[in-house]
């Protein structure tokens, strides 16, 4: 009954000395490049991104130049994706049609995580009436189908990309508070939160700190997923007029104008059509891979 | 032990920690989980009081609630003539350098996401009880006192063990110069021979550093190791306090007996005379008039079931709240 006593001391020079965050890492990078379809979506995802980056030096043509003697010229050694209805090279369009549609998803999601996260935050720490009404009026927000409620904002704000920006971030704020306030009250009970509080720290401090950034992982995994999302609603609500407006090369106000030519020249709505599908399917992937990859149960 | 002559650092009053539960109708009273029930005791300086009991009792919610991790219901809580309950905010945060609590799980008390120096760096920040350019050697000098080499520093918490983790969240709250650590299961996580290194690591800061313990525990013999006193709890009640082996040798309260009958004995040939208790706990929400223990103690008498037992100083030193402590059966 009397307990043994020992005086040796916890051998630490026995553990191995390859850092395990390192090793972490790796087992994240395996598990994505084991995950193929992630892998594909990722490569996807970088090609349009070096499209957005390169996209002066890559595309052949100036995307605003109008050349009425070359107008509607099916794809051709000259006009890789043929011209449009003024004469306009598309594939020039579509490069840089990348930097408005991946900018306007970029920045509605960071829009959208910011305020959401901040809400998420503070609902679930402080708990109680103050979780209640924020998650109520998160509920009000969600009750509004998505694209209905950025028609609201933009029938208030006027077409434009940035409000089309502010509306499809706005009706992204709910989701992502949703799943930080579910984080946050998990990782608010563990004793670590328990032992920096009893230390004095306050309240900025903990949240900041000690919640924050054990949450990350579900919130990048949301956020690669609502960035389909954000794209593919910003370029659907360009092809109801009431984002970008023409010239502007946006690749749904270019489906929107090729609507007129869908059987003379299918391939003006085409390409931009097939820029939008491929660029959501590559997030969409990559957003599930990246979600297998964080989830404990997926490593061996 | 002459504990009367030693100084008082912890006075707890009538703490009472109630948890409101949801109702199920609308139009039934409020009702509330009474984890800790008008309890009171003293800690003297330089000891260490043990709480006993099994899991639900309220040990752990007495910890929080003297913490003020829980903001208790009712009572008072005095440290060292200061009124813990009544110090706001940033008078309280400043309190907290004198009050650390080492907790149960080694593997949920750090934060995964920060180094050991990191840790380190900011229970000293958060408290300022070392200047900047000091605290690199004020880190090493507490790794020393806890066994653990320098290298740790740069390292995640994921990279320890239990035990070497444990030791992290000693030398964290020694880090902010403590005069009373609540060790809430403190070693309850670790396996017998890690458990020995850190009850024999604790002591010894006790001596080196005169710190007072308040020591939770379900574990007996970690208990009969670590004490001065100890402290036994039922169902959110003080049932028994004394000396350690006043205690161990002569238990007064039934539940005490029934509890120590219970630690295994290495010896399978030995005879004892174990008390077996019938029936579960009851349930903290509503709980047994009278004394609390009379549904399942073998001696209850009518008077028993009426009236709740005080807490009486039958021997020096030895409160017990039985009313029939005098006549059982040792």
């Amino acid at each position: 009954m009397t307990v043994e006593v020992k005086t040796e001391q916890p051998n630490i020079a026995a553990k191995s000395f390859i850092s395990k965050k390192e090793s972490r890492l790796k087992d994240f990078l395996s598990i994505l490049i084991q995950n193929k379809a992630a892998l594909v979506g990722a490569i996807i995802i970088l090609i349009y991104i070096f499209m957005a980056m390169f996209a002066p030096l890559l595309a052949p043509y100036s995307p605003y130049e109008i050349d009425l003697e070359n107008k509607l010229t099916p794809p051709s050694s000259e006009h890789w994706m043929g011209t449009d209805d003024k004469g306009r090279d598309i594939l020039s369009r579509i490069l840089y049609g990348s930097r408005l549609s991946m900018g306007v998803g970029f920045a509605a999601v960071l829009f959208g995580a910011f305020f959401g996260i901040i809400f998420g935050l503070v609902a679930g720490y402080y708990g109680k009436w103050v979780d209640t009404i924020i998650m109520r009026m998160m509920d009000v927000m969600l009750a509004f189908p998505g694209i209905l409620l950025a028609l609201a904002i933009i029938a208030a704000l006027g077409p434009s990309l940035i409000n089309v920006t502010i509306a499809v971030g706005a009706f992204s704020v709910p989701l992502f508070a949703r799943i930080v306030r579910g984080s946050t009250l998990e990782v608010k009970r563990l004793e670590y939160i328990d032992a920096i509080r009893s230390l004095g720290a306050n309240d900025l401090i903990i949240i900041a700190k000690h919640i924050f950034p054990n949450i990350l992982s579900p919130i990048i995994v949301q956020g690669t997923l609502r960035l389909a999302t954000a794209i593919l609603s910003a370029a659907g609500l360009s092809f109801l007029g009431l984002g970008a407006q023409p010239p502007s090369p946006e690749w749904g106000t270019m489906l929107s104008s090729g609507r007129d030519f869908l059987f003379s020249a299918p391939y003006i709505a085409l390409f931009p059509g097939l820029a939008i599908s491929i660029l959501v399917l590559g997030f969409n992937i990559f957003g599930d891979g990246l979600r297998d990859a964080f989830d404990p149960r997926m490593k061996k | 032990m002459e504990t009367a002559e030693k100084k008082i650092i912890l006075q707890v009053d009538h703490l009472k920690q109630y948890f409101p539960v949801k109702k199920d109708s609308f139009f039934k009273p409020k009702a509330y989980v009474k984890a800790v029930d008008d309890i009171s005791f003293e800690l003297y300086e330089g000891e260490t009081l043990s709480i006993v009991g099994e899991s639900g009792c309220g040990k752990s919610t007495t910890g929080r609630a003297i913490l003020r991790l829980d903001e208790p219901t009712d009572g008072k809580v005095h440290y060292m003539g200061q009124d813990i309950l009544g110090l706001n905010k940033k008078e309280m945060r400043k309190l907290r350098g004198d009050l650390q609590v080492i907790f149960q799980d080694p593997f949920a008390s750090l934060n995964p996401r920060q180094t050991v120096k990191q840790i380190l760096n900011e229970a000293m920040a958060i408290q300022e009880v070392v200047d900047k350019p000091k605290r690199k050697d004020r880190m090493l000098e507490l790794l020393g006192y806890v066994g653990l080499s320098a290298e740790s520093l740069d390292r995640y918490p994921h990279e320890f063990s239990g035990g070497q983790r444990q030791r992290i969240g000693i030398a964290r709250a020694l880090a902010v110069d403590p005069k009373l650590i609540i060790c809430d299961e403190a070693v309850s996580a670790l396996d017998v021979s890690i458990q020995a290194q850190i009850l024999n690591l604790l002591k010894n800061l006790q001596k080196q550093f005169k710190l007072t313990f308040l020591f939770i525990s379900h574990d007996l013999s970690v208990v009969r190791h670590i004490s001065d006193r100890v402290m036994v709890m039922y169902l959110g009640k003080v049932v028994e306090i004394a000396e350690k082996k006043e205690l161990f040798d002569s238990p007064l309260h039934p539940y005490t007996q029934a509890l120590l009958s219970s630690i295994p004995v290495p010896d399978p040939t030995l005879k004892r005379d174990r008390v077996i208790l019938k029936g579960d706990v009851p349930s903290p929400i509503d709980p047994p008039r009278g004394c609390r223990f009379h549904t399942r103690c073998p001696f209850a008498v009518e008077k028993c079931k009426q009236e709740e037992p005080p807490l009486r100083e039958l021997v020096k030193n030895h409160f017990v709240s039985c009313h029939i402590a005098e006549d059982l059966p040792v």
